[in-house]
């Protein structure tokens, strides 16, 4: 486990990391442009060389910071993990520094951050989307991406000239049920989300 | 919604697929295998460029699967969750259903009963084996040897009967909710449990005479595909990968979650991390997981198999909902809006049969996560492919593969 020591000389160490307040394993806030550095630290000298994770969380539209970059790490002699936290400035264009040349594990979970949440990760050595297509228009994950998606053209410009065919939303009709975080319990019945628009109940704009 | 069927000429897929890889000058040759394709297993599709037989640059290419669980998560409550964590690893669905709800409780922080952890470890552990029976059998025949995939699925068939039993699905399992498990263990189920525990060892001795010391298994299998100690830990190896190259890492020993602390079993651990340690690590691992079920059923605690503390959590048995007010009323609650779970965020990983899976949630409070990430190990160990792969020869690509046992449904989440 870790101790009090580790966690304080860390924070004497770097001059951005502070401590947050966490359920289950130690949760630090740190810059981003030192970043680098406390990962570098903590794989060289204090056995956190597992990167388990990284991935990035969506505050919201309306959020002051609207991005930060989330990372666990694991130490086999600590037996231990450990969380880091940091934001990406810039809202309309988030931008992070690359931690793939220390960790090589973080090379695809950058990439699929970057797929998901549009955040650039620089100095990337090959930063282009994993899950989705390459040319794919928008973010999926992005609080602002309707659960059922966008229409977009298909990948595959011969196959769509000669179908016609986009990639379609999916029809929510007497799907899943769908409960938002924050919305009426009557809107997460399957025929809340009936969008087959009739004359009688026009589709609104 | 009407259905339109269009018949559609969509050219040479295949020119397609080489015209997507880069133009490769002199010599070389551009091979695209796959999305669909036996070796990948799945929907895994590589890049390859050849120089002869020997592979030059290998850029696997993923998404195939991609059904947005993460998206999905964020728009249903915990407990509607579950299925869609069947569908991650689905040839271990029981243990991706104990992982998930592990995960959420520790938000919660309710403590479980005996019994119920039990279960849970037993599951668990059952899945390993179906895992590990597949993996191993499959792993065979990538390798050109067709019987042992038989004596295998034979096993795995056994298996699946016996979750059919526990769970009413042989496949999409969906056995723990939040605070518990689904239902308790059918009367005799254990004693069937047993049965099978005991006859299972002769087929895997089988498997063994047939692949362990096999000529051609061995000449196919030994020296290919090394991962050394350092690379295995710098790419996020987890599971028996990582413990084929020789690292000593267990979740189940080294961070114990539902009373793995209390069973005795020893972890399997690789020398040289070639496609042969990682075959022999699953067999022994297979072997321990026996060992681990036999001491959960000789000490079978009895109890409840869900948190009686856990009121706004796990919905109350059915007769009670049906007969008092209170139980009525928080079950109706329980349903329609989900377990009542704290803010905070929490990251659990368990030691699954193909690594360690893990579920970063962070909740704003209430019955619907704010942000679900499922860290998939076959993702992770999926990405050493561009560095390991170069310098081998185009047909070890097959056992390579088959060796570190990978499933797209949960790469792709």
């Amino acid at each position: 486990m870790i101790d009090q020591d580790f966690t304080e000389s860390l924070l004497s160490r770097f001059k951005s990391v502070t401590k947050r307040h966490h359920e289950d394993c130690l949760t630090l806030e740190c810059d981003s442009s030192e970043v680098a550095e406390l990962l570098f630290h903590l794989r060289d000298e204090e056995t956190f060389d597992l990167m388990v994770d990284l991935t990035a969380i969506d505050h919201g539209e309306l959020a002051e910071i609207r991005f930060s970059v989330v990372s666990h790490l694991y130490s086999r002699i600590h037996r231990d993990y450990l969380r880091i936290h940091s934001i990406c400035g810039d809202n309309e264009s988030p931008s992070f520094p690359s931690v793939s040349s220390i960790f090589p594990a973080a090379n695809w979970h950058e990439r699929e951050a970057y797929d998901m949440f549009g955040i650039h990760f620089t100095d990337h050595p090959n930063l282009k989307r994993i899950l989705m297509w390459d040319g794919y228009p928008y973010y999926p994950l992005r609080k602002d991406f309707p659960l059922a998606g966008i229409e977009t053209p298909l990948p595959a410009d011969d196959v769509a000239e000669v179908t016609q065919a986009s990639v379609d939303p999916a029809p929510m009709m007497g799907g899943p049920f769908v409960s938002t975080i924050d919305g009426n319990m009557s809107d997460s019945e399957p025929r809340a989300k009936d969008e087959s628009w009739t004359e009688e109940t026009e589709k609104p704009s | 919604m009407s259905t339109k069927t269009v018949e559609v000429n969509v050219g040479d897929v295949g020119a397609r697929g080489a015209d997507a890889s880069h133009q490769v000058d002199g010599e070389k040759m551009a091979l695209n295998v796959g999305p669909s394709h036996p070796t990948t297993h799945g929907v895994l599709r590589l890049m390859m460029d050849l120089d002869g037989d020997v592979i030059t640059r290998c850029e696997p290419v993923l998404g195939y699967l991609h059904r947005g669980d993460e998206k999905i998560a964020e728009n249903m409550t915990y407990n509607q969750f579950v299925p869609y964590t069947d569908r991650l690893d689905y040839l271990a669905p029981l243990a991706n259903n104990v992982a998930y709800a592990i995960a959420v409780e520790k938000l919660t922080g309710i403590e479980l009963p005996e019994r119920c952890q039990a279960i849970r470890v037993l599951v668990s552990e059952m899945a390993r084996i179906s895992s590990h029976l597949l993996g191993m059998g499959v792993f065979g025949m990538d390798a050109g040897a067709w019987t042992p995939f038989m004596y295998t699925f034979t096993e795995r068939e056994k298996l699946y009967t016996l979750f059919e039993e526990l769970t009413g699905a042989r496949f999409t399992t969906s056995y723990t909710r939040i605070g518990g498990v689904a239902r308790d263990i059918p009367e005799g189920w254990l004693g069937r449990v047993t049965h099978f525990c005991e006859n299972l060892p002769k087929a895997i001795d089988e498997v063994e005479k047939l692949l362990t010391r096999n000529r051609i298994f061995l000449d196919r299998t030994e020296g290919i595909g090394q991962v050394s100690k350092e690379d295995a830990i710098a790419y996020g190896f987890t599971g028996p990968n990582l413990r084929a190259s020789g690292v000593d890492l267990d979740l189940r020993k080294d961070k114990p979650y539902s009373g793995y602390e209390k069973y005795d079993f020893d972890v399997p651990i690789g020398t040289r991390g070639d496609c042969y340690d990682r075959y022999l690590i699953r067999i022994e691992e297979v072997r321990q997981s026996l060992r681990i079920i036999k001491q959960v059923i000789d000490d079978f605690p009895s109890g409840l198999w869900y948190s009686e503390d856990a009121k706004k959590i796990f919905a109350p048995p059915k007769d009670k909902i049906l007969t008092s007010m209170e139980e009525l009323i928080q079950n109706f609650m329980i349903v329609t809006e989900g377990p009542q779970i704290p803010a905070g965020e929490v990251y659990f990983e368990a030691e699954n049969p193909k690594g360690a899976l893990g579920f970063y949630i962070v909740s704003k409070g209430g019955g619907v996560p704010y942000r679900l990430k499922i860290r998939a190990p076959s993702f992770c160990n999926l990405s050493i492919l561009e560095h390991m792969v170069p310098g081998h020869m185009l047909s070890d690509i097959t056992v390579i593969l088959g060796s570190l046992d990978f499933v797209m449904g949960e790469c792709d989440r």
